[in-house]
């Protein structure tokens, strides 16, 4: 038997088929993943997401711990409440240990880890904490709920008290504020609109039937996995792991760089592989005829003997075809080909995301 | 629990066979498959004309999840395949006896389905691996 949310007995109730994720029983669908997945792109839908890893970091040191523990740097949010901040926490060697979201709230900071890498996170910022005056809290007393979709912040605003609907008025894309001891953030792992919100864990079930009964429609982490696929986002364990280096993971984007003299875990390897120019990359892989791109598939480029495999694949319910995104080497150009169960397939190879706010992409 | 029909023949790896008043075989996966596999989005059937053989892959159905190979319970020429299944894949999760049947056999020998389980053989293996 593995960990509870404050939601199981309530997914039980709805039907949800629960399977094992990371030590957590969890829904992975309540009927048909397909349905869950159109929902939210067309409607509302709603997940429990409790099973991910809040913690806080207090104290002086908050900030300069953050900025030597993240390649991302918190000084871009820090004049900003409530702002959100995506990043990698690298080893020395430049491998990603965990990807994560945090906030600025307001002289400290709350973060969001992966539930699956729940130890060694917390051992590793421990194990850094100890330079650093910080205090390091898992809040496994709260819930978290995720309402994605285009209606999805007006049906959340229709079942919460006035106070809390105001707030969301005022929220603005990656960014989260407390009320009370909920903190609700406008952000999500699906590409449309939508909040995740934080609750004390006994908030947790009646909320959730709140949202049901305003034709917000539960979901299951199958139609999670689709939704965060077609939206290009990355799922820790797939597109990037402790030897897989930001750089080859479409993560980029997230390194702060400037300014040149902050020193952050895995910075010099990563440099050094960036000024080499990095040997491998994320790209999106779309295949428009039958056939489903599965995880762990290889890929084959014209012109090197190095291969690519598939990080992630699925059918696309959006499209209506198979996507994936794909670790290839850098030099790959529009198309090629994957080993589909022995069938070498030829496939067009384009950026790594696919539908965005309900719109097709590619 | 998964529905599973008396009057049908089985396969450990989770094909229906129904023996049709004319003597042909209907091949389809059973429920048990179905939930499984979850939302099923591509179904490959033999050709009608082509000849399939027991032991080997007739087709293939993939949901979002996975990619299962499907196998015949008796050897023959293919009569018939379910079109509808190429604009409506997910008539195998809502009807996998009936809409959602896959094709159809002109068996050499109807005795080859003696080999296969029966609904009890293949209740219990389904209950074991639960």
């Amino acid at each position: 038997m593995g960990f509870k949310t404050a939601l199981f007995a309530t997914h039980q109730s709805m039907g949800g088929k629960l399977v094992d994720f990371g030590g957590w029983d969890m829904p992975l669908h309540y009927g048909s993943q397909i349905e869950e997945h159109n929902h939210v792109r067309n409607a509302a839908g709603m997940f429990d997401v409790s099973h991910m890893t809040v913690v806080d970091v207090t104290g002086e040191d908050a900030k300069a711990y953050l900025q030597y523990l993240l390649a991302n740097d918190v000084a871009k949010i820090e004049s900003i409440p409530g702002k959100a901040l995506y990043s990698g926490m690298l080893n020395p060697d430049g491998g990603v240990i965990d990807d994560l979201i945090v906030y600025n709230m307001g002289g400290w900071f709350r973060t969001v880890v992966n539930c699956g890498t729940r130890e060694k996170d917390l051992a590793w910022m421990a194990k850094i904490a100890a330079d650093f005056k910080v205090h390091i809290k898992e809040r496994d007393d709260l819930a978290m709920v995720a309402i994605q979709g285009p209606n999805a912040i007006e049906l959340t605003k229709s079942v919460v008290a006035q106070t809390r609907s105001a707030l969301i008025d005022g929220l603005k894309i990656f960014q989260g504020l407390p009320d009370g001891e909920w903190f609700i953030a406008r952000t999500g792992y699906t590409g449309e609109d939508g909040l995740e919100i934080m609750l004390p864990s006994e908030d947790a079930a009646d909320f959730w039937a709140a949202l049901a009964g305003a034709s917000v429609v539960p979901c299951g982490l199958a139609a999670r996995d689709t939704l965060r696929l077609e939206a290009g986002m990355n799922l820790y364990g797939h597109e990037m792991d402790d030897s897989v280096s930001p750089l080859s993971a479409n993560m980029g984007w997230t390194i702060a760089w400037q300014p040149s003299d902050r020193n952050f875990i895995g910075r010099a390897a990563i440099e050094a592989e960036k000024n080499a120019g990095p040997a491998f990359k994320l790209v999106g892989l779309v295949l428009r005829e039958r056939g489903v791109m599965r995880a762990e598939q290889i890929v084959t480029v014209d012109g090197t003997e190095k291969k690519g495999v598939i990080t992630s694949g699925t059918f696309s319910p959006t499209l209506g075809y198979s996507i994936a995104l794909a670790r290839v080497p850098a030099t790959i150009g529009n198309q090629c080909h994957v080993d589909m169960r022995g069938k070498q397939v030829l496939v067009d190879v384009v950026a790594p995301n696919f539908v965005r706010n309900g719109k097709p992409l590619v | 629990m998964s529905d599973i029909r008396k009057e049908l023949k089985y396969l450990s790896s989770h094909e229906w066979a129904r023996v049709e008043e004319d003597g042909t075989v209907t091949i389809g996966i059973t429920d048990h498959a179905q939930e499984a596999l979850g939302d099923v989005v591509f179904v490959e059937t033999p050709e009608v004309g082509s000849r399939v053989s027991i032991g080997e892959e007739a087709g293939v159905v993939e949901s979002v999840k996975a990619a299962s190979d499907i196998y015949s319970l008796v050897s023959g020429e293919v009569i018939a395949v379910n079109e509808a299944l190429a604009d409506a894949p997910e008539t195998v999760n809502s009807s996998p006896y009936d809409d959602g049947w896959f094709f159809r056999i002109q068996p050499d020998d109807l005795s080859e389905l003696e080999e296969a389980l029966d609904a009890v053989d293949y209740r219990e293996l389904i209950e074991s691996e639960e």
